[in-house]
């Protein structure tokens, strides 16, 4: 795409894309499909996915959502394991500037739209966001029961059992649930579904949410959905209730306890430290005046 | 004998089954009464394999029907029942050992797993309860209870087939399917099953349908006996009578062709 | 009085349908009663018939014709037409049979397989047990081998287990397939002993006796099975 259009290229209107790259009749499908999965909460929905000018694995289903979803006058976020500026959060937020030239934020309190890998930002949302999940694999079952007629029927009869299956041999290897990512949560008391690949420790945000929450598999072409303010409980036992991860100390740069917090190796002596993995959440700390203990010293180094 | 028991538990009607033209098997009836091993024999072909699918409903049937009596009492046919409440029979009420314990057993998941899903796909929600009752079971069927965590890969034969029952009757289901149980194992190995089999079947009073070659598996667990050729139920008898004075040419012919130890 | 067992008519042929469809008469018109506190024994040369007749009041062998009624409490039941599942409770309850030869069960120990019909009328396994170890002591055979299973024992430890098994239970009829055919004289003793208990219980027998002197220990009366012979 930039080598198609580059410099002052950019400034003109874009010829040859459809608002957002999709075609309209491709949008109404997505849409049907959205409203759809809003219905019936944590019941993937199929839908026609298509060939995206980006490879598998690169979020081509949240990007077709987000085409779906998005207006002219959206504010756009994207984001890769809690950060705006990886490879595949500026190649998305460039995907939608150029094929729909919606406005574009770091900010997660401005966008209206957030599409994200991997996290679930740390700012609460509001009603009038929407989240959009990139997923790998959508089907929980999966990993049990490979075969795709079972679990569909599975789904339709309710019978999780197996879920519980997974979270077993967890104690039993592990003496605790190690799932740690993905973690299956049952969805306003029906379905239960894959969350894409968030750590655990995102998933009670995603319990009576404000936010409309999609979640788009492109390569298995399925699309799911929690309605604002839904009930959604992650599964575990009564003897090993559902736990988020803790972490021992505050975020290295912006001192903010209670947060995902990501390893950074310093050295190749053992030096390390955390900090926040949403870094708009981080760097809006930093700017209000919060400081980490790490915070000066990084200073000092971004100086030199 | 109670008065329950007097009741059939299960009641085959005419019973038929075609592939096509080919026929599967053909006008089948009979009832089982609660605690009663019926041995289905015949060879290879003879349409007791397709009789065992017909019963357990994982085949749908050209004619005939099914009646089972629901532990509320009732006699349904098993036809009517939606796919829920079929799910639901099967893994509570019923049982279904395979011979192949790598088709009735999960083979990545531990023993302890393989034995409490049944209980988690009934409601249970306490992992120290599970693990509990899966040892209790483990025990019942001779695995070392330090075996819980393996994954039956690391089992032998005899092993993953004990532990396919045990997964089977951890819901104290009345009345289990069993397809050549003893197929493919060691001679020793076969005796031992054989006997946890037989005493397991009567200190729980289980209802049986165990379908073999092995006219010796016949004898040994089973009260009566169904002779099956060409899809059809030829002889039917205490099984020590279709056993000991066949009537039937294609039973004389079973009985003696059989090689005495 | 009415008779434990009542037969009357009873017709048997064996069709061998391997051998071109050979029929083989085994008997014809047979009638015999059996009361109880008697012990009866079915006499008449080899091939006479006496082990299939035995086995057709047992319901092991089929009834071409003829009735075989059997008293069960308050009711009689037709072993040759009874369903199966009556017959089992029949088994279960009312008639007791020791057969020539142990059949084996794999695995499960001497003490056990003679306790197992204690155990069936619901009684405490670890009575069973004891009365079963009671009954084989009673019946010489070594304590080192109550444990054990009986496969590989030699025939008249087997026959020992079988007639402990066949007569630990109380069944009201009791039919008994040569009882002492592999028995020293110490061991028949014993047998005939356990024999005369039963008919003072109450117990109608009908069985097969080689032996003579246990026959005529035992016995009250003989049937002559030549007199059912079919005409060939």
């Amino acid at each position: 795409m930039n080598a198609m259009v580059t410099g002052s290229e950019a400034e003109m209107p874009e010829i040859g894309y459809n608002f957002a790259y999709l075609d309209e009749q491709t949008k109404r499908m997505i849409r049907r499909a959205i409203l759809k999965a809003i219905a019936i909460p944590g019941y993937q929905v199929p839908f026609a996915a298509r060939e995206m000018p980006m490879p598998y694995g690169w979020g081509t289903g949240g990007v077709q959502v987000t085409a779906a979803v998005l207006g002219p006058d959206d504010v756009l976020k994207v984001i890769d394991q809690g950060a705006d500026d990886t490879t595949n959060a500026v190649a998305i937020r460039g995907f939608f500037e150029k094929t729909a030239r919606v406005a574009t934020t770091t900010r997660t309190g401005e966008a209206s739209v957030i599409q994200t890998r991997h996290r679930i930002p740390e700012q609460k949302l509001s009603e009038d966001q929407i989240l959009v999940y990139q997923v790998p694999i959508p089907e929980p079952l999966r990993f049990l029961e490979p075969r795709e007629t079972e679990t569909r029927e599975l789904h339709a009869l309710a019978e999780y059992g197996l879920m519980h299956v997974k979270l077993y041999e967890d104690i039993a290897r592990h003496g605790h649930i190690a799932t740690t990512y993905a973690y299956p949560v049952e969805v306003a008391g029906r379905y239960v579904m894959d969350p894409s690949p968030i750590p655990k420790f995102d998933n009670p945000k995603m319990d009576d949410c404000p936010a409309l929450q999609l979640f788009g598999a492109g390569r298995e072409k399925r699309i799911y959905a929690i309605p604002p303010y839904t009930r959604v409980v992650s599964l575990d036992f009564e003897d090993h209730p559902f736990e988020v991860q803790h972490f021992a100390k505050p975020c290295a740069m912006c001192g903010a306890r209670g947060v995902y917090l990501d390893e950074v190796i310093l050295d190749d002596r053992g030096g390390r430290m955390f900090v926040c993995s949403d870094t708009d959440h981080c760097e809006t700390r930093q700017a209000e005046g919060h400081h980490g203990e790490m915070w000066g010293g990084m200073l000092a180094e971004d100086a030199r | 004998m109670t008065t329950t028991s007097e009741k059939p538990l299960l009641v085959a009607e005419g019973l038929g089954k075609m592939y096509g033209t080919r026929l599967g098997c053909r006008d089948v009836s009979f009832s089982l009464y609660p605690g009663e091993v019926l041995a289905v024999v015949g060879e290879s072909g003879s349409g007791k394999s397709t009789l065992l699918g017909l019963l357990s409903t994982e085949l749908a049937a050209s004619s005939g029907r099914v009646l089972y009596r629901m532990r509320d009492g009732t006699l349904t046919d098993l036809a009517t029942l939606g796919p829920a409440e079929r799910r639901l029979l099967m893994r509570t009420d019923w049982g279904l050992v395979r011979q192949n314990p790598a088709d009735g057993l999960r083979m990545a998941v531990s023993a302890g797993g393989n034995v409490g899903e049944r209980l988690m796909a009934v409601g249970w929600r306490h992992y120290g309860n599970i693990r509990e009752e899966a040892l209790d079971w483990l025990g019942r069927v001779e695995i070392a209870a330090d075996r819980i965590d393996d994954d039956p890969r690391a089992f032998s034969g005899g092993m993953r087939q004990r532990l396919q029952i045990a997964r089977n009757l951890v819901t104290r289901p009345r009345l289990v399917f069993m397809d050549e149980p003893t197929g493919g194992l060691d001679v020793s190995v076969q005796a031992r099953l054989l006997d946890l089999i037989r005493s397991l079947v009567a200190e729980l009073g289980l209802a049986v349908i165990i379908v073999t070659h092995d006219l010796a598996v016949a004898r040994l667990l089973s009260h009566r006996t169904l002779v099956m050729r060409q899809g059809r139920v030829i002889e039917t008898g205490l099984t020590d009578q279709v056993l000991d004075d066949p009537r039937e040419p294609y039973t004389q012919l079973l009985v003696s062709s059989v090689l005495a130890a | 009085m009415t008779p434990l067992l009542s037969a009357s008519g009873l017709s048997k042929t064996f069709v061998l349908h391997l051998r071109e469809g050979a029929r083989l008469p085994v008997v014809a018109h047979a009638a015999f009663e059996v009361f109880a506190g008697e012990c009866v024994a079915l006499g008449g040369p080899s091939g006479a018939g006496k082990s299939s007749l035995l086995k057709m009041v047992y319901g092991n062998y089929r009834t071409d014709a003829g009735a075989i009624r059997v008293r069960d409490g308050a009711e009689t039941v037709d072993v040759a037409t009874a369903e199966p599942r009556r017959l089992l409770r029949l088994r279960a309850t009312t008639i007791g049979y020791v057969s020539q030869f142990l059949r084996v069960i794999p695995r499960v120990g001497a003490r056990d397989v003679v306790a197992e019909p204690l155990v069936v009328d619901g009684a405490a396994p670890d009575e069973a047990r004891e009365r079963a170890g009671a009954l084989l002591a009673r019946l010489n055979l070594p304590e080192r081998l109550w444990s054990l299973p009986p496969a590989t024992f030699s025939g008249g430890e087997q026959q020992r287990v079988n007639i402990a098994r066949g007569l630990i239970a109380h069944r009201p009829l009791l039919l008994m397939d040569e009882p002492t055919a592999s028995l020293d004289a110490a061991n028949r003793a014993v047998v005939v002993e356990l024999i005369e208990e039963k008919k003072r219980a109450g117990v109608g027998i009908l069985g097969i006796f080689h032996d003579a002197e246990v026959r005529e220990a035992v016995c009250d009366r003989v049937i002559d099975v030549t007199a059912f012979q079919a005409a060939a």
